[in-house]
């Protein structure tokens, strides 16, 4: 385990409560790994700390408890070796989006003259689709255009781990989809590690190789970790065909709509040092339905909540 | 099509600025007009004896019309660096002289301000430690620290330029700690995931962010110094337009003290101007 990328043990965050009163934990007991080159997405209900989590592996924010180690090094502060994408965009309105791009480069190869970190950030921003609009400031760019402008700053720096927080939450459906595309063309180049949070069950399944659960804070946990093996690479148009998708898809929709609320940390808490449970949603939905009266083999989560995938379209 | 085309053949600029234009005319023709307007009705009536001596003039001394003063704006602009001893400059030379102490003591202000007001808006250590200090010193008159500094600095000409100072820094230290303070934490944040120094981080983020408060303070305090300077000039006297406006008086020649009255409003503005473009050249949308 120690092995891993990036490793979190035991996080939590608490929150003291008013004079006399009892704090809110807002999660606890979260453990993950993520290995190299893998897309894991997060989701979970809002209050659930999954920003937090997010702000903590950007050096941004701390955990209340608990320990960060990436490549065997503590992460402690914020560091050029991950790259943050924010919802909000978070670009600097007084720079075009060139000199947005070049912001990043600059501070990431503070050796390289001008005209490199220029091309660089040309090459990134064209990338994303951007090219001609370079000189514009963020102001004069529609949602979906600085939120490019910010994916091509933060993958521009290279980073080893890239941090996502709900970067589409703000776009319409139809620009989304377009640079959920962008995201993945971009991704397949450099195949750095992503950690993304998102709400959007279907932007999940598109991108990510595993998708964390999260149960409902207070004292959220992350309860399981779906393992998502629709081949790559993946359009958009393409993966709703494929007859994993729909397995996939109502498990997590049933996760957060049922189970995120149900499940209670003490079953979580049970095994201990808790990580998530590995999923496999296709597998899982064959053996109940083939082997019902067969010996369970399940972990001891799986005898407390019964779980049956409904074929119920969402959406 | 917007209403302004479809209705009116002519631009708003070109409607406001004949629109002015009539307003101007307007009120100067009726200040003319009053002041030619003979003081006694009638015409008939019988001349007082003062009168007659007097020629028949006006019994009370009139604020000259706007004529008279257009004529001594003539005189006085084709020929402003004149210097015919201490009492009789070109109007160029006494508003060189005002100009001169205004942005010297302006400019030393957004010297030592702008930096504190950094300092203010980023610890809240020292924004709590200075701001008694800060809150007894902004109300005091520019014109009470005049009798201290001419007693400890000894000097006319440094002191005006220390009530400048003085009068200048409030707004430019309150306005430089606002911005800084109010930097959005997101624009901190990109600095921070971009491992940028402090040093880095104050003049590529935070400057430029609070670039647009900070020329608003440095807006507001020329305005006040240039207010002030006209005062400054009248306590210390020797040269400024604000001794000139005195001296003027004391000559009880009111064409040219109107006449400066203008030239300072005109002043003033274009000092507004300038920082205006100043801080178009630093604003930004969000």
């Amino acid at each position: 385990m120690s092995h891993a990328f990036v490793e979190v043990q035991q996080a939590a965050k608490r929150f003291p409560g008013a004079k006399g009163g009892e704090g809110l934990t807002v999660f606890e007991n979260v453990s993950f790994s993520l290995e190299k080159g893998e897309f894991v997405c997060i989701i979970g209900h809002s209050g659930c700390g999954k920003s937090t989590i997010m702000n903590a592996l950007a050096g941004l924010d701390q955990f209340s408890d608990g320990a960060m180690v990436m490549e065997g090094r503590e992460i402690k502060g914020p560091g050029l070796e991950r790259g943050v994408v924010f919802q909000n965009y978070s670009l600097l309105p007084w720079l075009t989006a060139l000199e947005n791009v070049r912001f990043g480069v600059r501070a990431r190869w503070k050796a390289w003259d001008e005209t490199q970190v220029t091309e660089h950030s040309l090459e990134y921003l064209e990338m994303v689709g951007l090219k001609g609009v370079e000189d514009r400031k963020p102001a004069q760019l529609s949602g979906g255009m600085r939120q490019r402008v910010s994916i091509a700053r933060a993958f521009a720096t290279r980073p080893e781990l890239l941090l996502l927080d709900e970067p589409f939450g703000a776009l319409d459906a139809l620009t989304r989809g377009v640079i959920q595309d962008e995201l993945v063309k971009i991704w397949s180049r450099d195949r750095q590690t992503v950690f993304m949070i998102t709400h959007d069950v279907d932007e999940a399944i598109l991108l990510a190789d595993r998708i964390f659960l999260m149960t409902n804070g207070p004292q959220a946990r992350i309860a399981e970790a779906v393992e998502i093996d629709l081949p790559r690479p993946r359009a958009r148009a393409e993966i709703v065909k494929h007859p994993h998708f729909y397995i996939i898809r109502n498990y997590l929709v049933d996760f957060l709509v049922n189970r995120s609320g149900e499940l209670r940390t003490v079953d979580l808490d049970r095994l201990g040092l808790h990580y998530p449970r590995p999923v496999n949603p296709v597998t899982e939905s064959a053996t109940e339905s083939d082997s019902a009266d067969a010996p369970s083999s399940a972990s001891p989560i799986q005898k407390l909540v019964k779980f049956t995938p409904k074929e119920t379209h969402h959406g | 099509m917007d209403r302004t085309t479809t209705e009116w053949k002519f631009s708003l600029n070109f409607r406001a600025g004949l629109l002015a234009a009539v307003i101007l005319a307007l009120l100067l023709g009726l200040w003319e007009g009053l002041d030619r307007a003979p003081v006694l009705g009638g015409g008939g009536a019988e001349l007082s004896e003062y009168e007659l001596l007097m020629g028949g003039a006006d019994e009370t001394a009139r604020v000259p019309p706007p004529s008279d003063i257009m004529v001594r704006a003539w005189e006085q602009l084709s020929d402003p660096f004149y210097d015919a001893g201490p009492n009789d400059k070109g109007i160029g030379i006494q508003l060189g002289y005002s100009l001169f102490r205004v942005l010297t003591g302006y400019f030393a202000a957004a010297l030592i301000a702008i930096p504190i007001g950094f300092l203010i808006g980023m610890s809240p250590l020292a924004y709590k430690a200075l701001n008694p200090f800060i809150q007894v010193l902004r109300p005091i008159s520019p014109l009470a620290w005049m009798p201290l500094a001419l007693f400890i600095i000894r000097d006319a000409q440094a002191s005006a330029i220390f009530v400048i100072f003085i009068c200048s820094i409030w707004p430019m230290l309150l306005n430089t700690a606002f911005g800084v303070a109010g930097v959005r934490q997101d624009w901190v944040n990109v600095a921070r995931t971009h491992e940028l120094s402090p040093m880095k981080t104050a003049f590529q983020v935070i400057l430029p962010a609070a670039a647009p408060t900070i020329l608003t303070g440095m807006r507001i305090s020329i305005g006040i110094a240039w207010l002030v300077i006209v005062a400054a000039e009248m306590l210390v006297g020797g040269t400024g337009i604000g001794y000139y406006v005195w001296n003027e008086w004391n000559n009880l020649d009111l064409t040219s003290v109107i006449f400066s009255i203008l030239l300072i409003g005109v002043v003033g503005m274009l000092l507004d101007l300038a920082l205006g473009a100043v801080a178009r050249l630093v604003a930004y949308q969000e």
